[in-house]
């Protein structure tokens, strides 16, 4: 990997450290754990032998996820839930008779401390800021997303508001614009960090009404990445089911990551919050904004209602007293 | 404006904030002329909530005259006197248009963090935390009130602030507690927690036909105004024993139907209470189910456990032996107060209620810290704080 020591966090160090612990924990429960049990005090019958060697995978897991991707604080609380685990385990196995009541405490203290630190490195990765720095090439690779969401409105107007691409911007969160540019063909700007903009070309592969609309970048494109979206009637009166299917493969250097960038480290997770905006906007005229959007401000009525507009990503036109209503059902 | 900002544990404090705006279309802003303290409020007072951050307005319980519409709202105007229900609902998605309205799609912009906890996200609620939206609440002389073409409530002028203020939560809560029940002519319906939730429950089990209602709470004061206002009968739990007090008022049957109107922040006497709060402090769960546990011991086989009472996470020691084997049902839900207001206005128009016997306590919007502390603490017999801007 190429990786500077001097650009990751002590908390990205940290959990570099816990990966490698994991893993010399992981191996020895799988290869020697009537050792293992001997050393923190449980009787070596087969029933918790079988247990220490499945703790004993599950560390390993941890850690391969701990060394690949050391920023990501999922990896970091997974050991803290194993580490629940473990003192839950030591806690029923103190009351086995045969159990050495002061080295099953001891470990437990040992796992304790551990577990400290696993938590004291879960929320410091937690707590970094989400980086406005592109990702790096390392980092790049092919991304397929598939989400769903069911919108109460006809399928026709459900289809329709997709048709053309127009709206997309309005509850895509860093799409700027999608024009046309003939028959089937369109071109489509994003926004990149620190004022970068990316922008490709795209031809409609499928558009069956009320069904489906598939489209991908054209060959001279940039970058490479391709789109669909499913439309079907919900079952008895429950409005339009609507699947999208997004894929795109980031080249090396600038464009593909900041196209990375725009999709995110969780792009499922922004699709399934650019599906939420949309259900909104289709069912109730509008995006709603709350003051206090994610953790970032207190729940104060804002005064700067543009920067509460782009930390919900709402389009301009859908905020304030003069907000576009049209297209949407109010 | 003034508002009553949330600083941590037992830190309330009154701020200068900017005014609301519209921020939507369907927004409308109300001058607030009444405002209450919630029971549930008082559960953000202690820190039980996650996704507070210092700053943000309290307060769902409120109402007051429409000052400005955004351009989606026709059936309000300027001057119109209204209430506005805590649940925030778009009144378009499938769950409005069956009329479960806390349960919104649409109205909650933080709805992730509900994903996180709970698996789906409920809707938005005024001034309850990021994970219920982020909104700012209506302890404060202003609020903006999202989707108010679908919430507010226009009151007639005859009607006092007083008289309708609850419309906007612990009466309609009260009231679907008991609806929940399905409480049918001769049952006998008994109300854990005699706070204004639990005083609205026996009013409403009587309203809609029980026999009999037992109120079991700790405070005499409380017991009191159950018997004298509410006319339940009553049990002090640090006096009797629940269980048998309850067998021998029934005739050896059990209630037919246990209203749960505590919640999370449950209190018992000696061991049972202790184990609970012992469990919380070292986050092993995060709420008391104490007055839930005993509902659940006490009901009648067959019966309906109705939980109006916050619970937040995860509790411990749940007794689903009983609930399976003496095919118990709950039911629960934030009230969908929206469904409620229309007809319980009606009650009080006619005279059937009069919801203004629970106020105890009339301040200024200043006084607000004082205010959550008179009711945590029970106080000069505390039971309700109504507070004008």
């Amino acid at each position: 990997m190429h990786t500077h020591a001097d650009a990751r966090s002590s908390h990205e160090r940290l959990a570099t450290g816990l990966g490698w612990f994991s893993l010399a924990l992981g191996a020895a429960e799988i290869a020697a754990p009537r050792t293992l049990a001997r050393l923190i005090g449980i009787p070596d019958d087969p029933r918790l032998l079988s247990v220490l060697r499945a703790f004993g995978a599950r560390e390993i897991a941890s850690g391969v996820g701990l060394l690949a991707q050391p920023g990501h604080p999922g990896w970091a609380w997974s050991r803290v839930g194993g580490d629940a685990i473990d003192l839950a385990f030591l806690g029923s196995a103190a009351n086995e008779e045969s159990s050495d009541r002061q080295r099953v405490a001891l470990a437990a203290l040992a796992v304790a401390g551990v577990a400290a630190l696993d938590l004291f490195c879960a929320r410091g990765l937690q707590d970094q800021a989400p980086s406005p720095e592109l990702p790096r090439d390392a980092d790049l690779h092919d991304v397929s997303v598939e989400r769903s969401i069911t919108v109460n409105r006809p399928i026709e107007e459900v289809y329709g508001f997709w048709k053309g691409y127009a709206n997309l911007p309005r509850f895509m969160r860093h799409l700027e614009s999608v024009e046309t540019l003939g028959e089937q063909y369109t071109r489509w700007t994003a926004k990149g960090p620190a004022g970068l903009t990316l922008s490709w070309d795209a031809e409609t592969i499928v558009d069956r009404e009320n069904e489906w609309i598939a489209w991908r970048s054209l060959d001279n494109a940039d970058v490479d990445n391709r789109g669909s979206v499913r439309f079907q009637q919900a079952p008895a009166g429950r409005g339009t089911e609507v699947r999208v299917h997004l894929q795109y493969s980031p080249p090396a250097g600038r464009l593909g990551r900041g196209l990375a960038w725009i999709f995110g480290e969780e792009p499922g997770q922004q699709i399934h919050e650019d599906l939420r905006r949309f259900k909104q906007l289709m069912e109730t005229g509008e995006v709603p904004l709350s003051e206090g959007f994610g953790l970032w401000r207190p729940a104060q009525p804002a005064q700067d209602v543009d920067d509460l507009a782009t930390l919900a990503g709402v389009a301009p036109d859908l905020v304030g007293t003069s907000a576009r209503l049209e297209g949407g059902h109010a | 404006m003034k508002a009553a900002c949330w600083h941590g544990r037992h830190d309330i404090q009154v701020e200068d904030v900017p005014d609301p705006q519209i921020l939507n279309p369907r927004d409308a802003i109300i001058r607030i002329t009444s405002t209450a303290i919630c029971g549930s409020d008082l559960h953000l007072y202690n820190g039980f909530i996650p996704s507070m951050k210092k700053g943000d307005i309290l307060g769902h319980e409120f109402m007051g005259e429409v000052v400005e519409t955004g351009t989606g709202v026709a059936n309000l105007r300027k001057g119109d006197r209204v209430v506005v229900p805590f649940p925030i609902a778009c009144g378009h998605c499938e769950p409005c248009t069956r009329e479960l309205y806390s349960l919104c799609e649409n109205s909650n912009p933080n709805a992730w963090m509900g994903e996180q906890l709970w698996g789906y996200a409920p809707c938005g609620i005024f001034g309850y935390s990021h994970m219920m939206g982020g909104y700012p609440g209506g302890q404060a002389q202003y609020a903006r009130v999202p989707f108010a073409d679908v919430g507010p409530l226009k009151v007639p002028d005859e009607l006092t602030d007083e008289q309708v203020l609850f419309l906007s939560d612990i009466f309609p809560t009260g009231f679907m507690a008991a609806e929940a029940c399905g409480i049918k002519g001769g049952d006998v319906v008994a109300v854990w927690g005699c706070g204004p939730v639990g005083q609205f429950a026996i009013k409403s089990a009587y309203m809609l036909g029980a026999s009999k209602v037992i109120a079991i709470d700790r405070f005499p004061y409380r017991l009191r105004i159950a018997a004298e206002q509410a006319g339940a009968l009553t049990i002090n739990y640090e006096e009797t024993s629940v269980h048998e007090a309850l067998r021998e008022m029934t005739a050896g049957r059990g209630p037919d139907h246990c209203i749960d109107a505590v919640g999370l922040e449950g209190h018992a006497p000696g061991i049972k209470g202790a184990y609970d709060k012992a469990k919380t402090m070292m986050m092993l769960e995060t709420d008391r189910p104490v007055a839930l546990r005993e509902a659940i011991m006490n009901c009648r086989s067959g019966g309906t456990i109705s939980v109006a009472g916050v619970y937040g996470g995860f509790i411990d020691k749940f007794p689903m032996g009983a609930i399976v084997n003496r095919a118990l049902t709950i039911k629960s839900g934030q009230t969908h107060v929206h469904r409620y207001m229309r007809p319980l206005l009606e009650r009080i128009r006619s005279g059937q209620i009069d919801p203004t016997f629970i106020i105890t306590h009339r301040l200024k919007l200043d006084e607000v810290a004082d205010g959550y502390h008179t009711f945590l603490k029970k106080e000069d017999e505390c039971l309700k704080v109504v507070m004008t801007p």
